[in-house]
């Protein structure tokens, strides 16, 4: 071992200073992580403008993903709506239909939630058998933010619910603003629990790409239910069935009916590294594998992984415990003795729920869904600590 | 004490700390208190007008509540639709490129890869309505009346042979209409069907004898610098892969020499445009948004429903490369004719009067100024 110059060399950031306080009012990351970004594939769709990008999960650390390089869906292109144009609408069924604006919407009491946001086609692809070699294209349609909100029920009682009668079987209609409105029908039951009309995401704003000035947050649903730029809530006696939740986000089994309305996103995880894009470069010896378990019941209780493609498994500890329909960071800190391994990881949440196998969900619904695939994914890791995405038997 | 009796008594004081954190009850809940709601209104927000109801309160039931008073036949929508919907959607709606199919695909949502059209998937008709109405044509939504509406409806269900051409589709025929996939959807049953069997305590050891890998990536995936992503496909296949069991991996394969670190290469800083014109070329990307539903200019830029855009001013008319022109257009290319300013400005305005027939879907420019600024943006293209 020989000295090492960045030590005992004076460097030019030990020695000339750097930036001033005033170079970036508002800061990217250093330019040496340009690399971390969202990234689409261009063949999936048609157009950009109503396409998706996938965030990268692999380099990112803890649960919290930030705003800039969160996955992005558009079904007609992110819009630019100023506050002071924003207005929102609840009609229908309601004792007395009413305009906010976003002034307004300030002065409901508000909650702070962390959750994910999950897209329905996530791991959509892994149907058809490993495609995508990195886990920001297999899993990368999540995010997980910490929203401020005010609860839907608030709104809707300003509304009034006593012209809807009998809450049991009215939906409430939701739209946005941009081109394409993206509307969904919502069950009263759920608008009526946790969903929150959203107004900033990790202490700031909505970025224009997750629907400044407003979104709706819909914990543990799919999520094209999180309608951005949301202009109009509709109590109804039934649902709309528009299209998407006709056409799309409906899920063909082998016999060729669809289930319909499946709205919940069932417990997941995946490791995010060791993976594809983030190969074991150190060889031998201590090593962490850490990945995202999450689901749209409840709370993660339980993460399992395996270094040997399911014959054995080992319960991963938890980074932290408690957070629900949120993402919890797990962490499986191992002796790599630069053998081949197969890594799996195998979520459990509150209601008892195992995370499926992919021959487990083939079973049973065939290979044609497209959306909800929560499988368990396998990377197979080899001695140079290359790893990649495969099916074992 | 010497250094080392030093360092052990912080070590035990460490430890008797991490025994005190195990020890406590692990906190149940990070549950934010719910914000109080009060029995009565707040008075916040105002009254909805009618009228304003009206303007955003659009969409259609199953049941055909919420359909505009009209009326439209296929004979009529045939033309509308190679006018407003061809150009994504193709002429017989057989959809182009990766967009949409709406027409055929019956009997094949229980094979290997169904064709999930209007006339093969959707169960009702009225979302259709409601769809196109509200959310088309993409890049000019909500400008079709009622009537334009009913017809290219009606000329969908043609295009699936559901109707013939005289069928006169309305607000009093629309909801009755039995589309063939009617029936069949069920509501999620994963429930009975998959959380009870799936929701046992699992295997932890010997869950299986023998474990090998019977698919690998097909596609491998580059992630350069400048974003997105490239994929190419994986030639490699499963043979020699070790086969895993409780014993371990069958063989550990040499390790090979180390591939040389991939420097990240910071992309390049973008160039800012010039000062002169520079709010011009501003204004006209903006304006541009109208455009790129269709079209793409710039580094790279592909042929989408309408050609790419690059060095637009001083090419032939109609002589992209690869791309599939109307008529009017292979007409312009073979004689020869120009774009310049002035006929650039004359086709933005209103691009049906100037070129009839073309298939370009986009209604014009309306206001003075959008043409200048757009041209001078497109011009930041012309070393494209």
């Amino acid at each position: 071992q020989t000295a090492d110059p960045l030590i005992t060399d004076v460097q030019d950031w030990a020695s000339i200073t750097g930036a001033g306080v005033d170079e970036t009012p508002y800061g990217m990351p250093i330019e040496y992580e340009s690399h971390v970004v969202r990234r689409n594939v261009e063949w999936l769709t048609a157009s950009p403008i109503s396409s998706i990008n996938f965030t990268p999960i692999h380099a990112l650390e803890g649960t919290i993903t930030p705003q800039g390089c969160a996955f992005e869906r558009h079904h007609s292109g992110a819009i630019e709506l100023r506050k002071e144009d924003y207005r929102l609408m609840i009609n229908g069924l309601v004792d007395k239909p009413l305009v906010f604006t976003y002034a307004d919407l300030e002065r409901f009491p508000r909650e702070n939630h962390v959750y994910f946001c999950e897209c329905a086609a996530n791991t959509g692809m892994e149907w058809a058998g490993a495609q995508l070699n990195g886990v920001q294209f297999t899993h990368g349609m999540i995010h997980n933010m910490e929203y401020t909100g005010v609860p839907l029920r608030a709104l809707l009682n300003e509304a009034g619910l006593g012209a809807a009668g009998d809450l049991k079987d009215k939906w409430v209609y939701v739209e946005g603003a941009d081109a394409s409105s993206n509307g969904r029908s919502i069950p009263m039951e759920k608008a009526l629990d946790d969903v929150l009309v959203a107004f900033k995401a990790n202490g700031e704003a909505l970025r224009m790409e997750h629907g400044y000035p407003v979104r709706l947050v819909v914990p543990g649903w799919e999520g094209n239910m999180w309608v951005k730029w949301i202009r109009r809530i509709e109590v109804s006696d039934t649902p709309t069935e528009s299209r998407e939740e006709t056409s799309k986000y409906t899920d063909v089994l082998e016999d060729g009916t669809a289930r319909k309305w499946t709205w919940v996103m069932d417990a997941k995880s995946v490791i995010t590294s060791p993976s594809p894009q983030m190969p074991i470069t150190h060889g031998k010896g201590p090593l962490v594998i850490s990945g995202l378990a999450w689901s749209g019941h409840g709370q993660i209780t339980r993460v399992d992984v395996s270094r040997d493609g399911g014959i054995t498994w080992e319960t991963a500890r938890l980074g932290k415990q408690g957070d629900t329909k949120a993402l919890t960071r797990f962490y499986l800190d191992v002796d790599w003795d630069g053998a081949p391994m197969l890594l799996q990881a195998r979520a459990m949440d509150e209601t008892g729920y195992v995370q499926p196998t992919k021959d487990q969900l083939r079973e049973t619904r065939g290979e044609n869904s497209v959306y909800h695939n929560n499988c368990i994914q396998t990377w197979y890791v080899n001695a140079e600590g290359i790893a990649e995405n495969v099916e074992v038997s | 004490t010497d250094l080392k009796s030093q360092i052990a008594l912080v070590q035990d004081s460490a430890k008797a700390k991490i025994a005190e954190l195990e020890a406590r009850p692990a906190v149940a809940t990070s549950m934010s208190a719910p914000a109080p709601v009060r029995d009565g209104a707040m008075g916040l927000g105002r009254e909805a007008l009618l009228e304003e109801i009206a303007a955003w309160d659009v969409d259609v039931l199953p049941d055909g509540r919420g359909l505009p008073e009209g009326t439209g036949n296929a004979f009529d929508g045939e033309e509308l639709f190679a006018d407003k919907c061809a150009a994504c959607h193709g002429d017989f709606a057989e959809g182009v490129d990766n967009w949409p199919v709406l027409a055929g695909g019956f009997d094949t949502l229980a094979d290997e890869d169904p064709v999930k059209t209007v006339g093969s998937y959707w169960p009702h008709l009225s979302t259709v309505y409601d769809y196109v109405y509200r959310s088309m044509p993409f890049g000019e939504a909500g400008t079709l009346t009622p009537d334009e509406t009913y017809a290219i409806v009606a000329y969908i269900l043609f295009s699936n042979d559901l109707i013939d051409d005289e069928f006169e589709l309305s607000h009093e025929n629309l909801g009755a209409f039995k589309m063939p996939n009617k029936d069949g959807f069920v509501v999620d049953d994963r429930p009975e069907a998959e959380y009870a069997a799936w929701s046992v305590e699992p295997c932890m050891s010997n869950c299986k004898e023998e474990v090998t890998v019977t698919m690998r990536s097909v596609f491998l995936v580059n992630t350069p610098p400048e974003g997105g992503s490239e994929s190419v496909m994986n030639p490699a296949s499963v043979e020699g892969l070790p086969s895993f069991s409780s014993a371990g991996a069958s063989f550990i394969p040499e390790a090979q020499a180390k591939p040389e670190a991939v420097v990240e290469v910071a992309a390049a800083a973008v160039e800012e445009p010039a000062d002169e014109g520079a709010e011009l070329i501003k204004a006209g990307e903006k304006v541009f948004k109208k455009c790129k539903a269709c079209h793409e200019v710039g580094n790279g830029a592909k042929n989408k429903s309408g050609p790419q855009l690059n060095a637009l001013i001083g090419r032939t008319m109609g002589s992209v490369e690869g791309f599939k022109y109307s008529n009017v257009f292979q007409a312009a290319a073979d004689e020869g004719r120009i774009w310049d300013e002035a006929s650039l400005t004359e086709f933005l305005a209103k691009p049906k009067s100037y070129m009839k027939g073309t298939r370009m879907s986009f209604s014009g420019l309306k206001k003075e100024g959008d043409q200048v600024a757009i041209i001078a943006y497109l011009n930041s293209f012309l070393g494209e």
